[in-house]
């Protein structure tokens, strides 16, 4: 090893020296690692890392929302360590290990909507509301979110949506018994409850099985204190798409400071459910967004379009937290 | 004149620009000027990159060049991009300032660094 190394840098198994006034995002290129940069002063995020072993400087993490911060996502280009990094890109699969889990139980939570529980035979270190990817094969694992909490449920609690043609999710529909053991990798993304402001007000949006993050998160923030107005609007074309009504209703019978508002589009509105699009009715109910948290899930053009109307309607970038569920285009 | 603050720090350094880019990244996507050419980026990258811009008009530390710039619009000017845009961006910007309580003296300055990537921004 150099005598002038600073520092060593540990990539997919490789060690990199860090030179003095040398940032890991340039030690890392010079070395021939393609990491994706673009203005190389902390401010477009585009080489956003995470290191795995070792804390990144403080500089690095400025300006990162906290949930990024708290899973130690960092900028290289403008990290200056002097202690020993391993990093890792974003989406890098060999930073994440396989774990396996026993499928413990699968029920329908509506014809379209199984509800599956999963053991980890891992401990899985996750927050409410981050996703897992589960794996059909070895090649074709598709992310669904934890909709369970940790400390509260026992095992991992997935909603998964049964599509057309679908494969996963027509393989877990179809084909998954319990008992039986599957591969998965997470937890990942930044959709999660974060302690702090207890009082801020909340408006959760979520359309289909879109509701799964969202229930973890509504648990996990209510049993953490939270006092704070919590406004959950989940929206379905019809009364068939809702699920886990007579739960949301329990809950809010238990916490005055939480409003389950069932919504639905389609023509055919019952009594004590909001007659329209989710997204419109929240906007139409809470106009001005100014010091809320926002945490937006499901369809990825709702998610797209409420993400938006949302920050115009007040709120902070750093305070709207959303997952769009997208799906692989097939080829 | 070596002792005496920068523009960047005049202005309030990186805090000022943490405190503009929601007024100003509002500001443009209300903007029917403009908005258009913001319809497909991903919010939370361009809100990034709308720091980027920020810290460059305050006069602040970047390594963007003018190649840099032309290349990073070469695809909005390919869209229509000219300089009737390149107005409303810089208005916009002058109004995000006054919001946050700027002087104006600073605020031409800030213009007039924009102003100064004008060609750049639309390939000239
Ligand atoms: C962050 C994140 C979180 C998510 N969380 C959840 C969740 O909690 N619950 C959930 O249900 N989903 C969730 N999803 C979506 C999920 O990951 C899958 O995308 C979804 O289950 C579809 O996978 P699939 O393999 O069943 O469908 P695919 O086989 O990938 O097919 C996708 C779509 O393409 C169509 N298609 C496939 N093949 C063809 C073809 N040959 N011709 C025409 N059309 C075709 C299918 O009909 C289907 O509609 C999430 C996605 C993301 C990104
Ligand atoms: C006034 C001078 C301008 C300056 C100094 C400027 C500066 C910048 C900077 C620094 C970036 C980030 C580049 C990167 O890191 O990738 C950027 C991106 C961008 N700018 Fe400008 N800009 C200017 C004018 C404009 C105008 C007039 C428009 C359109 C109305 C515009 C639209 C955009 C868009 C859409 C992006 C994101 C591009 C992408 O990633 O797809 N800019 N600009
Ligand atoms: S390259 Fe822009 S934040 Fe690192």
């Amino acid at each position: 090893m150099g005598a002038t190394a600073m520092a060593i840098i540990r990539y997919a198994k490789d060690n990199f020296e860090l030179e003095e006034n040398q940032s890991v995002l340039d030690c890392l290129t010079h070395g021939g690692v393609i990491v994706p940069f673009s203005c190389r002063s902390g401010v477009c995020q585009t080489c956003l890392m995470r290191a795995t072993g070792g804390t990144p400087t403080e500089a690095s993490q400025q300006g990162l929302k906290d949930s990024l911060r708290l899973q130690n996502y960092f900028l290289p280009c403008v990290c200056y360590p002097d202690n020993d990094l391993e990093v890792a890109l974003p989406d890098d699969a060999d930073a994440q290990a396989v774990i396996p889990a026993t499928v413990k139980s699968l029920r329908l939570l509506n014809t379209d909507i199984m509800h599956v529980e999963l053991e980890s035979h891992a401990q899985l270190d996750y927050r409410a509301g981050q996703f897992i990817n589960l794996f059909q094969h070895q090649t074709q694992g598709r992310s669904y979110s934890l909709a369970s909490v940790p400390h509260q449920d026992n095992h991992l609690h997935l909603h998964v949506r049964r599509l057309p043609q679908g494969r996963v999710s027509g393989w877990i529909h179809d084909e998954l018994r319990p008992g039986q053991t599957v591969e998965l990798r997470g937890p990942g993304g930044d959709c999660f409850y974060i302690p702090g402001d207890h009082a801020q007000s909340m408006m959760l949006i979520g359309t289909g099985s879109g509701l799964a993050p969202l229930y973890g998160i509504i648990r996990d923030a209510l049993s953490q204190g939270h006092t704070g107005p919590i406004y959950l609007f989940h929206g379905s074309r019809d009364l068939n798409g809702l699920y886990l009504s007579a739960e949301l209703r329990e809950l809010m019978a238990h916490y005055a400071n939480f409003n389950y508002i069932p919504c639905l589009s389609g023509d055919d509105v019952p009594a004590g459910y909001a007659s329209g699009r989710a997204h419109d009715i929240a906007f139409a109910q809470i106009p001005n967004l100014k010091n809320w948290r926002i945490f937006l899930c499901g369809h990825p053009e709702m998610v797209r379009v409420t993400k938006r109307k949302a920050f115009l309607a007040g709120a902070a970038m750093k305070n709207i937290y959303a997952d769009a569920f997208n799906v692989s285009q097939p080829l | 004149m070596s002792q005496q603050e920068s523009l960047y720090e005049q202005i309030g350094g990186e805090a000022a620009v943490n405190a503009a880019v929601d007024i100003f990244y509002r500001k443009v996507l209300s903007d029917e000027r403009i908005n258009a050419f913001f319809d497909d980026v991903d919010m939370e990258k361009q809100a990034a990159k709308q720091k980027a811009f920020l810290t460059m008009a305050f006069g602040g530390p970047h390594n963007y060049t003018g190649l840099d710039m032309r290349q990073g619009h070469a695809h909005l000017v390919a869209r229509g991009l000219n300089d009737s845009h390149v107005d409303a961006v810089i208005e916009d910007l002058g109004a995000t300032l006054r919001e946050l309580g700027v002087k104006e003296e600073l605020i031409a300055q800030v213009a007039a660094i924009a102003e100064s990537t004008r060609d750049d921004v639309l390939s000239r």
